[in-house]
């Protein structure tokens, strides 16, 4: 049986550690890696738009020597026939060693994976799951703070359709002395299920709607985007939408080594003028996006131990 | 039907008041050909009332099923006029095409074919999650 990521809980703290032991590995000898997945094919299947996640995925592939195929819309795909997520996956593993979807249905993965013989990546599904963004985030806040354990972690915007919330929340309440302080209006507040998960691992937690009072006693600011198209009505996207937007006077009382974080894309929630700011660290997000994903495709396909 | 007599069926006691009519349609007692009795608001010393169901045959049935409707049910065969045995249900901790996911953003929306999965996700009151999308359920919701 192939190991797959679906949800960020597929993995323990230590295989968790062990890939941003990796990651940085990859970041520091880059080309020791450069053939490490050669003459390995990686499936891109995204039934739902993306820029950053695809071209990450298929520069990690590239980098590590592999080669990649794929598309990148569903109506380049025969899912606008009506083929099943099963029958596609089956398709296309005769092709494929490694599989990364993307898919507008919340467990269209899952599916994938109790049909498919080779590993796969859950590269976002619908308003749950992104578990890949969520090892980016974990590395990029173990670059910042040389631990995870301990910090206070602000999340704000859309908390109820956030699929990157939600497996950031996942992932990060396993790790002792972790708060999070969840900000958003009340149309978009984080759905209990997450909540669980944070009662469940003991962690704790406070929810407030502005973000202002609470900036000083955060490590990190996870801002994140209303998305239009998770709303059923525009109406309702039109109001919200501009609910959250952090500007460079907002930060004022944050602690000096504070960052502010961000999966991208943004619209408006993130003034360009936080950009020049030190604690902005967004972009670098994207950058490691691309290694961590070197070392989880090394890993699905058994060559973790190069 | 001697209501009080059964020579080889199964009692379902220990109905939640009003969950009878929920019991026949899950089983579909309703397809039966032998007899099927039902006794809505029974008094009952612990329960104040309840509902009970009686089977004049013995039947194969989905206890997950019965388990999810009311995991307080009593369910006693009968055979040969004589108590059997007496089984006390619990919480199933999966459920397998029982209930439907109702999320229109979950894959089960759009792909009819897939099994629907729940897993108990607490056990009292009893809540279930859709193993594809999270989305919870408890009994009549």
């Amino acid at each position: 049986m192939p190991r797959h990521l679906i949800d960020i809980q597929d993995f323990t703290q230590e295989e968790i550690a062990a890939l941003i032991a990796r990651s940085e590995d990859i970041i520091a000898r880059p080309q020791d890696y450069q053939d490490s997945a050669a003459r390995q094919k990686l499936a891109t299947l995204f039934f739902e738009p993306s820029t950053r996640t695809r071209l990450s995925f298929e520069a990690a592939m590239l980098d590590l020597g592999g080669s990649i195929l794929g598309f990148a819309s569903q109506d380049s795909s025969s899912a606008t026939k009506g083929e099943s997520v099963a029958d596609t996956i089956r398709t296309v593993q005769c092709y494929a060693d490694i599989i990364a979807m993307r898919h507008p249905k919340e467990g269209a993965p899952l599916v994938a994976a109790r049909h498919a013989t080779v590993p796969i990546i859950n590269a976002g599904d619908g308003g749950q799951n992104h578990p890949t963004q969520t090892l980016t985030d974990l590395l990029t806040l173990h670059r910042e703070f040389g631990q995870l354990h301990g910090l206070t972690i602000g999340l704000c915007g859309d908390l109820k359709f956030g699929r990157t919330v939600h497996s950031l929340i996942a992932a990060m309440a396993r790790y002792p002395g972790v708060h999070f302080v969840l900000v958003s209006p009340k149309e978009l507040v984080a759905p209990d299920y997450v909540i669980d998960v944070i009662k469940r691992h003991g962690a704790t937690y406070e929810e407030c709607r502005t973000m202002d009072a609470v900036m000083p006693k955060l490590d990190a600011l996870y801002m994140t985007r209303v998305q239009r198209e998770r709303f059923f009505n525009e109406a309702d996207y039109v109001r919200l939408k501009d609910s959250f937007i952090l500007t460079p006077d907002k930060l004022k009382h944050a602690k000096p080594n504070m960052i502010v974080m961000h999966p991208l894309p943004r619209v408006n929630e993130v003034s360009v003028l936080v950009d020049a700011l030190a604690c902005a660290k967004y972009f670098d997000q994207v950058r490691y996006g691309k290694f961590i994903r070197m070392a989880l495709i090394l890993k699905l396909l058994g060559r973790d131990a190069a | 039907m001697n209501l009080d007599f059964i020579d080889n069926g199964i009692v379902l006691n220990h109905i939640q008041a009003g969950r009878a009519m929920q019991i026949v349609e899950a089983l579909k007692l309703h397809e039966l050909e032998s007899t099927v009795a039902i006794l809505k608001n029974v008094k009952s010393t612990r329960m104040g009332k309840k509902d009970l169901i009686k089977i004049d045959e013995m039947i194969d049935f989905d206890v997950d099923a019965l388990g999810f409707i009311d995991p307080g049910i009593t369910v006693t065969i009968i055979k040969h006029g004589k108590i059997a045995e007496k089984k006390y249900l619990t919480p199933p901790r999966t459920l397998t095409n029982i209930i439907r996911c109702k999320n229109p953003r979950c894959i089960t929306s759009t792909e009819q074919e897939i099994n629907q999965i729940f897993s108990l996700a607490q056990p009292e009151p009893p809540v279930y999650r859709c193993q594809y999308c999270q989305a919870a359920y408890t009994n009549g919701k």
